[in-house]
Parts: C-alpha cells; sequence; structure tokens
C-alpha cells in the first residue's frame, strides 16, 4: 500500500512539473534530506571539463615545439602525422591532413571541423592517449593541443598554448555550426 | 519424486557435451541452470523426468538470438524479437571506451555548478527517492546502413532496443539541490574510460529525464550503464550518459567532442549540431533478409518508433511503393516507444518490394531517403538517417534488402 501512495504521489508530481500541489496525496517536502553536501575536494577531483571560455583550463603551458616529441611518442602511431593519403587506414582518426586541407568532405580534421580549440584539450586530457587514458599532465596536454593546432595551420610553431591564450584561438569551422532547435512537427529537415 | 533419485550421471551426463551448467551448491543441492543435452536426446519428454527449478532460467537451447558486434557497437538483433521489449542481454551496445566494471557500493553520483547545494548521492540514496518506471526506446543517432542487398535488419537499423527503466525522475534531484533560475544547459558524465560528457538543455530535465538503476526488472546491465545512468527519453542514444558519475549545471553548453566532432552532420553548406530528437521511423521485420518466403498469406511485422511522441500511423506498400495501407497498431502505444505493427497480406508469388512508413503525432511522416537527400544535400553524413525501406521478394521467395546508396 504504501508503495503503491508512493507511486502515485511521484506521478501526481510530474504531471504539475516539479510544483508541489496537494491533489488528493500528501504534498512533497521542499527537501527528502537523502544524500549529502559534497565537499570542494570532491568537486575539484572530478570537474575536469573545460568550457570554450577557458573556464575549468588549469595552470600550465606548452608550444607546438614542446609537443612535438610528445605526440610523435604518444600519438602517431594511431593517428599518424598527416602525411597519409586521405584513405589511409590508421587506428585513430586523422587529426590534421595535408592533402585534406580545409576542406572536410575530404577529410575531417580538427583544423577542418572542430569549432572550439578548448575541446583539443578536454577531449585529449579526459580520454588520451587510448592506451592510457587520463595519464597526461597539464603541460603535455598544453603542448599536444599547440602542436595540433599548429600541424593544423591554426597558430605558429612559437605560441603558447595556455588558459588565457587557448580559449582565443580562432577555428575556421567554428562559423559552420548551427544548433538544430527542432522541436519536432511535419517538416522533414 | 525425490530429488535424489536422479542419477549423478543423468544429471551430469548433458554436461561433458554441451554448455550445460548443472552444479553442486555448498547445500549439496543440485541446482538447474539449463536443460541438460540428455533431455534434448530423448524422443519422449514425458518419459524422462526433467531437471528440477531453479535459481536462475535459461533460453532455451534451441534458441539463439545474438548481438552483432563490431568494434565499437554491437546491434540487437530485431529480426529475432517479438513484440517491443528487447531482452536485457540483446540491448545495442555502442561506447566509446569500452564497458567498465563499477563497484555499487562505491558508486557515487555528484551534482554541482550553478545549484544552491552541491550534492552527492550514492546508489542506495538514488533508490530512496520516489521512483518512476517508464517503457521507452534507445536508438543511436548512427543508426542506418543500407550498402548491400544481404542485409538483416539487425544490420540495416539494430542500433535501438527497448527495455522498461526504473529510476528517479532527474527533476527530483533537481529539486533536492536547488538548481538555480539561470542554469539553462547541464554537463552529464560517465565514469568509462571515455569519461563521456554531453550537454544537455535543462528544459529536458524538467519534461521526462531520469537518472535509472534497472531495466526490465532488474539492475542495469554493465554494458547499458550499471548501475546507474541517465535516461532521455527520444533523444540520441550517446545523451543518455551510461555510467554517468557527474553532473555540472551551466548556463552555456560546454562543445564536448561528442556534440562537436561527432554526432553532428553537413546540411548543406552548414553543419547541424545538438540534433537530439531521433525522428520517426520503422522497420519491417518479417519478411526481411535471409528469409524465404511462400506464396499466400503473410502476415508483414515490424516496429515504428519516435523521439517526438506516440506513432499515430504505421503505412504499408506492397506494391514498391505505389499504394498504401494502413497496418494494425499493438496496443498500448506509448509515448517515445517502440510500437509493432502488423498487416495481413496475400503474395501472388511475382516479384514485389514491400516497404513501411511510419508517421508521428507531431505530423512527422517517415521520409524516403531522396527527400532527406533534397533537404540536407548529398554530403549529409550518417547520423540521423531515417528513412523508408524496402525489402524485395523475388519470385523463389528469397527476400533481399533494396540498397540505399546516397554517395
Ligand atoms: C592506441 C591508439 C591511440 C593512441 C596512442 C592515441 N589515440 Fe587518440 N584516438 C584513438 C581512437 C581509437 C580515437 C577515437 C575514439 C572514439 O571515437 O571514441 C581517438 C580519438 C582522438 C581524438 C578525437 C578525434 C576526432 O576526430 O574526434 C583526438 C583529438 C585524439 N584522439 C588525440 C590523441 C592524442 C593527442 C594522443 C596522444 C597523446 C592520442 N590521441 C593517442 C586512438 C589513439
Amino acid at each position: 500500500m504504501r508503495l503503491i501512495t508512493l507511486t502515485f504521489t511521484c506521478a501526481v508530481f510530474i504531471a504539475c512539473n516539479h510544483r508541489t500541489k496537494e491533489n488528493g496525496t500528501s504534498p512533497w517536502p521542499a527537501s527528502f534530506h537523502i544524500g549529502r553536501p559534497a565537499t570542494p575536494a570532491e568537486i575539484a577531483a572530478w570537474d575536469i571539463d573545460i568550457r570554450p571560455d577557458g573556464a575549468g583550463l588549469p595552470p600550465g603551458a606548452g608550444t607546438a615545439a614542446s609537443g612535438k616529441p610528445v605526440y610523435m611518442a604518444k600519438c602517431a602511431a594511431c593517428h599518424g602525422t598527416g602525411t597519409e593519403p586521405l584513405n589511409a587506414k590508421l587506428p585513430g582518426p586523422a587529426l590534421m591532413n595535408d592533402s585534406a586541407g580545409s576542406d572536410f568532405r575530404r577529410l575531417k580534421t580538427l583544423g577542418n571541423y572542430w569549432p572550439y580549440a578548448t575541446t583539443i584539450f578536454d577531449y585529449v586530457r579526459r580520454t588520451m592517449p587510448y592506451n592510457a587514458p587520463g595519464t597526461l599532465t597539464a603541460d603535455e596536454v598544453y603542448s599536444l593541443t599547440a602542436y595540433l593546432l599548429f600541424a593544423n595551420k591554426i597558430i605558429d610553431e612559437e605560441t603558447v598554448m595556455d588558459a588565457r591564450s587557448l580559449p582565443k584561438v580562432n577555428m575556421p569551422a567554428k562559423h559552420l555550426f548551427i544548433p538544430d532547435n527542432s522541436t519536432g512537427g511535419p517538416e522533414i529537415r | 519424486m525425490n530429488k535424489k533419485k536422479i542419477s549423478r550421471r543423468t544429471l551430469l551426463g548433458g554436461a561433458a557435451t554441451a554448455a550445460v551448467v548443472l552444479f553442486k551448491s555448498s547445500y549439496g543441492k543440485m541446482i538447474q541452470a539449463a536443460i541438460p543435452e540428455s533431455a534434448l536426446l530423448t524422443d519422449d519428454p514425458t518419459k524422462i523426468q526433467g531437471p528440477p527449478p531453479g535459481k536462475v532460467g535459461t533460453r532455451s537451447p534451441f534458441e539463439h538470438p545474438v548481438k552483432k558486434p563490431s568494434d565499437i557497437s554491437s546491434r540487437t538483433p530485431l529480426q529475432d524479437l517479438y513484440g517491443t521489449i528487447t531482452p536485457s542481454d540483446l540491448h545495442y551496445e555502442r561506447h566509446h571506451g569500452g564497458v567498465p566494471a563499477i563497484d555499487p557500493h562505491q558508486y557515487e553520483l555528484l551534482i554541482h555548478g550553478m545549484v544552491d547545494k552541491p550534492m552527492v548521492f550514492t546508489l542506495a540514496d538514488l533508490k530512496r527517492f520516489p521512483s518512476v518506471s517508464r517503457i521507452c526506446f534507445l536508438e543511436c543517432s548512427g543508426n542506418f546502413r543500407g550498402s548491400k542487398e544481404t542485409l538483416m535488419p539487425q544490420e540495416v537499423c539494430g542500433l535501438t532496443s527497448q527495455s522498461e527503466w526504473t529510476g528517479v525522475m532527474l527533476s527530483t534531484l533537481f529539486r533536492e539541490v536547488g538548481v538555480q533560475p539561470k542554469a539553462s544547459w547541464f554537463l552529464a558524465e560517465g565514469s568509462d574510460a571515455a569519461v563521456m560528457t554531453r550537454s544537455i538543455p535543462v528544459k529536458k530535465a524538467w519534461d521526462d529525464a531520469m537518472v535509472v538503476y534497472a531495466q526490465n526488472g532488474e539492475a542495469i546491465r554493465p554494458e547499458q550503464g550499471y548501475p546507474a545512468r541517465l535516461l532521455l527519453p527520444g533523444w540520441e542514444g550517446n545523451t543518455s550518459v551510461k555510467w554517468l558519475r557527474r553532473i555540472e549545471l551551466s548556463d552555456q553548453p560546454y562543445m564536448t567532442r561528442e556534440e562537436t566532432s561527432k554526432y553532428t552532420y553537413p546540411v548543406k553548406d552548414r553543419i547541424r549540431q545538438f540534433s537530439f530528437g531521433m525522428d520517426a521511423r520503422s522497420i519491417i521485420t518479417y519478411p526481411a533478409f535471409p528469409q524465404q518466403v511462400e506464396k499466400g498469406w503473410i502476415e508483414i511485422r515490424g516496429i515504428a518508433w519516435s523521439g517526438w511522441g506516440k506513432i499515430a500511423k504505421v503505412e504499408i506498400s506492397t506494391d514498391n511503393g505505389k499504394s498504401w495501407h494502413p497496418a494494425r497498431l499493438q496496443e498500448p502505444v506509448l509515448d517515445k516507444a517502440h510500437t509493432a505493427f502488423r498487416y495481413l497480406w496475400q503474395w501472388d508469388g511475382n516479384t514485389t518490394a514491400i516497404m513501411s512508413r511510419a508517421t508521428d503525432e507531431t505530423g512527422y511522416t517517415q521520409p524516403t531517403l531522396q527527400q532527406l537527400i533534397a533537404a540536407r544535400g548529398a554530403d549529409m553524413g550518417g547520423y540521423h538517417l531515417n528513412p523508408v525501406t524496402a525489402w524485395v521478394i523475388q519470385r523463389d521467395g528469397k527476400v533481399l534488402f533494396r540498397p540505399e546508396k546516397w554517395k
């Protein structure tokens, strides 16, 4: 019986969209007092995301010059060096390619398809290298990001990438992205 | 009959030859986990005692529905299923860093960012909140293949499955942490090796998003996000982040790799991003490749679904698209759910093509590939493709997929 009452309360609650309303059942309390407060240290340990405005970028820095040896040692085996033919089969997706250049219809690369440079930092830090995810230091990730931007001809070899400069990098593909604001309906889109 | 009278040889007889698991528990009791092969070898099942009741049931050894795995995904055998609930072990898989092993006692969900009270919930906490169950489909937005004739429904669009999910409404948790009015997006993050992240509009949380811990009456399977995952009914599967460990409220999207480099697609001279809803679609699962049918009565069967609401109708053509007739829909027709359809047809033995086309309650009718190309351009990529497909029935009764190429 208790269970049934609980389920019903919940259904009513959803129907009136998270407002507490008396409708033949008991209203929800302001808080269930379930769960515990998160400590700042806990949040810091997991909060690894980087926003396009740079929020979340850690201290550290790197350049293409410092990134190249790291890339060659830890990434090139799977992602190539950008000189492969367009149809080359690599263990990981191509990240740059001299023949594709700015044309993503030939081959998608960071240079011709990625709208934000911050995404490179976020993604590489959270999950690359594929065989040892999450093992890179902040300096290594800044250096690799700088190298990948340089290899895609977006920044030059000496430009330092850090928390201030990275969000300012202008990605060539950014203007191509449009949000799909569809809300359903008959139109074929 | 006394269990002790079953001889050890009978019980273990099959074990030597088949994957039969009859074993002795620590209490010395025989446990049944499958029908032994010895039972299958008898001509008359009424003349031999079967195995005793068991702790866990098994599929008949005559049934072998299997998923079709690749390096990055595994597809549901749609052609082998009945009704609309996918057996949990046949649910499709798509993940970017493998299936993580997570101890449910260590599991925690952190919700922080633009909230009044950043909080941590254990799995036991999640289960204490008011719970809700709902049936809905999940579908990967990269769910169309059509390059050759020898494709099964599983290969054409097997990256969709349906379950009854149980968990807590995300709105319940958001109310508990006090989501601030200015928060318009949240980041959902998984604890797999991809540390999967997607940005989701907060509105979805107030609409129908859930954090679920159960699937078809039991704990979620590891492949589906054990011990808890996000569930966004009707939205592209990748957004229902599995192995959910963290939600951060924000006033802007995070532009993660999975919403920029992937899960986006060229539309004319632009790239479309944040395509969340899965458009209406259907597939005939019988008759389909590799079946061979006979002249006479055939019940055409399949499933239809829409991420925008209920299926309003499914139409069938048995003359290669010249005429269309309504199929019967199996009640109850649920919101954002696989809906079974059936259409009785008498095949005269001549070569033809059969097709299905779904319409949802928003008035959207499943398009042809040509209509999708007209709307998006020939370079449209592989995401969110839901075209009408055809099965060609040859004179000899063999059924083949009609390839749909667009590049
Ligand atoms: C063992 C092979 C391997 C190694 C080594 C490796 N990667 Fe990857 N990388 C992959 C695979 C596979 C993917 C695709 C993963 C997916 O789609 O889920 C990927 C994806 C990426 C992407 C996203 C590409 C896109 O188009 O979306 C970037 C960026 C990347 N890796 C950078 C790096 C960097 C930098 C390193 C070196 C620190 C590295 N990778 C090392 C295999 C590898």
